[in-house]
């Protein structure tokens, strides 16, 4: 590296692209990172072998993991989350995360090597258009072919990535630009990009409009989702649904933006959600949502859900609105600044008799359901609520929750005691099994203090079972919980429902996990007794190091409530 | 109701954008009719425009979609009514043809299109229009031997007065927020 200082005043430093990219890195303040190395990314992976103080590089076993452990990082940490491939393969593999945190709007930077600018469009040895192939799952992306366009690339990725609403964006730079030397000024980071919009300006009207129909409704509602968590608005949102006494029900995505004790927190929406607030969807007179984007998996059929109410949406993206509910009254802005805004104009108010019917139907909701997963009869199989529920009072539900898809998942976001802000990872909208261990380990990277669990069942157990090799490796304190029935549950409860018990292809065949546990140096135990289960969680959680809890669970248990696909909110089923 | 619609979209001049916009559509089994691109009035800056028959709440969306693009500046919608369009077709004809018969002279006046070259094997007309209007000289030039055939997308003016400067700088001054 060569440093001159040119007649203009500004210093110029000449080094290969690659050089500069680990630079743009560091002064984005990325100083954790997930991916794998190849061919056409070597240049940047030599770069780092330099910077090797600066920032760690945490190799993964499959790329794919690698996207999901950047997202874990992410979302717990706040920062963008960065991943590295090679081109080709590598490349494509990335392709489910991006997915992934497009839909769970999740900010992170990938970074693709490509075969070099001269060979592009040849069929090269591991060449793949990943620009287009990424297109669709990209809030952004580019193809960089000179060293020197490497550092505003960078620039407007991380920006693109974390403004607004946050999403995936991927750079590729082809070889031959990571082996060029150029001459770079001092990196400057963007903070504006001439099309595009990413904080709308907040309407003074709107908000009156919205704080009016908050303060003369009778029977309100607000949805809270991710945006309160990405918008860092804590305080905010407990302070308006506290001075404003209205009952508040998450989305996955937003689940632990409020203390799931909070008196006002009445629980979870949508298909395997609380009886209570679906119910009551189509009751309330003003459905406020918060940060949310009325997900199918949260409506049911569109066309009778909260017909009666009047909608308030406070949500940061344009095309969120009227998308799939119609909103009333629209609040584009980000949701702290909205809630800042609605918080002063709405009155304290309190909705005793209205929330005296969540608790009427929560008592149903407890007598048909809840009761009998957290406390099953003793000739009963072990219930994945109950071990929830052990794992919840024995970390005083502190832990950071990491889930993987399936029926663990909704029964551990059900039953999990949430008492801290930002303590759920889950895949939401794009449902990707496979994403717990991967996740929990970003998330473990970005939070070291914090207890990380990771629920995962048996299937999803498997499809990235080889970034314990991550953990053997780091030795990276993430607790696994894996919640054995030897089906891939959900599915099979589908099967059970809506295809008369015809079992195809949900029989899980599955090895000796606790051998492969110890095939990487992580300790573990399994328990098929009941009576063993708590000592066991005892010794799972006060385990220094990673630990593989393994728990076998009724076979053909079935996760209610339900709303069937079709149905509507108020339709939702207690069995 | 399916209705034809006509929308403009201002881009930045980036390679790849013409890609995240067509996808837009295909991802809702929606078929470009026509797409048009070129620099706009705004130096560096491009306007597409694309022909799509839709339902209105399905493109209201999908207008949404496109503008949320980030190097998407701007897109509007308009049904027929709404704008001034026009398509050009150029038709390829035996000189011989024309030269033979007064027929293809005579259609060629009616229709008020006109010669852009004239070879001793060929002749180019064209005719600027509606789509009716390119299509129906098409059929009339059909019977005397067309010997290649093609129509542009469409372009258009819309009605209002607003200018896409006055949306520009609005946009500007939104990001820098």
């Amino acid at each position: 590296m060569e440093t001159v200082a040119t007649k203009s005043q500004k210093t110029k430093t000449t080094m290969s692209g690659a050089a500069a990219l680990v630079n743009c890195l560091i002064r984005e303040g990325v100083e954790t990172l997930f991916g794998y190395p190849g061919g056409a990314i070597m240049p940047v992976y030599d770069a780092l072998f330099d910077q090797k103080e600066k920032i760690r590089h945490i190799m993964t076993r499959h790329e794919q993991g690698a996207t999901h452990a950047a997202q874990g990082f992410a979302r717990i940490s706040g920062k963008v989350g960065v991943c590295l491939a090679t081109s080709g393969p590598g490349a494509t593999n990335l392709i489910t995360g991006l997915a992934d945190a497009q839909l769970d709007s999740t900010p992170m930077v990938c970074i693709t090597g490509q075969v070099p600018g001269k060979m592009i469009g040849s069929d090269a040895f591991q060449e793949t258009d990943i620009v287009s192939i990424s297109m669709a799952v990209t809030k952004w992306n580019i193809q960089v072919t000179k060293a020197e366009d490497i550092p505003a690339a960078v620039a407007k990725a991380f920006y693109i990535a974390k403004s607004g609403k946050p999403g995936p964006v991927l750079v590729d730079i082809t070889k031959d630009a990571q082996f060029e030397k150029a001459e770079f000024e001092d990196y400057q980071t963007c903070d504006q990009i001439r099309s595009y919009v990413p904080n709308p300006k907040l309407s003074e009207k709107a908000l009156d409009q919205a704080a009016e129909l908050i303060n003369s409704a009778k029977k309100p509602l607000i949805l809270f989702g991710h945006g309160v968590l990405l918008s860092n608005a804590k305080k905010e949102f407990q302070d308006f649904v506290e001075k404003t006494g209205i009952p508040a029900a998450w989305t996955i995505m937003g689940l632990s933006a409020l203390p799931t004790s909070h008196p006002l927190n009445v629980g979870m929406l949508g298909m395997h959600g609380n009886y209570a607030p679906n119910i009551l969807t189509n009751e309330c007179d003003v459905l406020i949502a918060v940060g949310m984007r009325f997900d199918d998996r949260v409506t049911g059929d569109v066309s009778r859900y909260a017909k009666q109410a009047k909608v308030i949406h406070l949500e940061i993206d344009p095309a969120e609105i009227n998308k799939n509910v119609e909103a009333n009254v629209p609040v584009l802005g980000n949701c702290k600044e909205s809630l800042t805004a609605l918080l002063e104009k709405a009155n304290e108010n309190q909705h005793g008799e209205w929330l005296a019917r969540f608790n009427e139907l929560n008592a149903q909701e407890d007598e048909k359901v809840i009761k009998d997963e957290l406390n099953p009869q003793a000739d009963e199989p072990m219930s994945m609520g109950e071990v929830i529920k052990h794992i919840s009072n024995i970390s005083r539900g502190n832990a950071i929750i990491v889930t993987d898809v399936g029926q663990h998942q909704m029964v551990a976001q059900r039953y999990y005691q949430y008492a801290n802000w930002k303590s759920n990872v889950t895949s939401g909208g794009l449902g990707t099994m496979g994403f717990a261990l991967p996740a929990a380990i970003g998330a473990k990277f970005a939070a070291p203090n914090r207890q990380v669990i990771a629920v995962i069942g048996d299937g999803g157990f498997q499809m990235t079972i080889q970034e314990l090799g991550v953990i053997f490796e780091t030795k990276v304190d993430v607790k696994i919980l894996l919640l054995n029935n030897e089906y891939l549950g959900m599915v099979r409860q589908w099967q059970h429902m809506f295809f008369e018990k015809r079992y195809s292809s949900v029989d899980m065949v599955n090895p000796d996990f606790q051998m492969i546990a110890k095939g990487y140096g992580i300790e573990s135990e399994k328990v098929t007794e009941r009576d063993k289960l708590e000592d066991s969680i005892h010794r799972f959680l006060s385990h220094e190091g990673s630990f593989l809890l393994e728990v076998m669970v009724g076979k053909e248990n079935n996760i209610f409530p339900m709303i069937p696909t079709g149905a509507s909110v108020s339709e939702i089923r207690l069995e | 109701m399916k209705e034809q619609f006509t929308l403009s979209i201002y881009t930045e001049n980036l390679i790849g954008i013409l890609h995240r916009v067509t996808t837009i559509f295909t991802r809702r089994h929606i078929n470009i009719e026509s797409i048009t691109a070129s620099e706009s009035e705004v130096k560096d800056i491009h306007r597409y425009t694309i022909v799509v028959s839709s339902e209105e709440d399905k493109i209201k969306k999908i207008v949404k979609q496109i503008e949320k693009q980030v190097d998407v500046f701007k897109a509007f919608y308009h049904k027929n009514d709404g704008i001034v369009y026009q398509e050009m077709a150029l038709y390829k004809m035996p000189t011989k043809q024309l030269s033979q018969t007064k027929e293809v002279e005579n259609i060629v006046r009616k229709h008020h299109a006109r010669l852009l070259a004239v070879e001793p094997d060929f002749t180019i007309i064209e005719k600027t229009g509606f789509k009716e209007e390119t299509q129906e000289l098409f059929e009339q030039l059909k019977p005397h031997g067309i010997l290649e055939f093609v129509r542009s997308g469409r372009i258009s003016i819309s009605k209002p007065m607003k200018e896409f400067q006055d949306y520009f700088t609005e946009v500007e001054q939104a990001s820098r927020l």
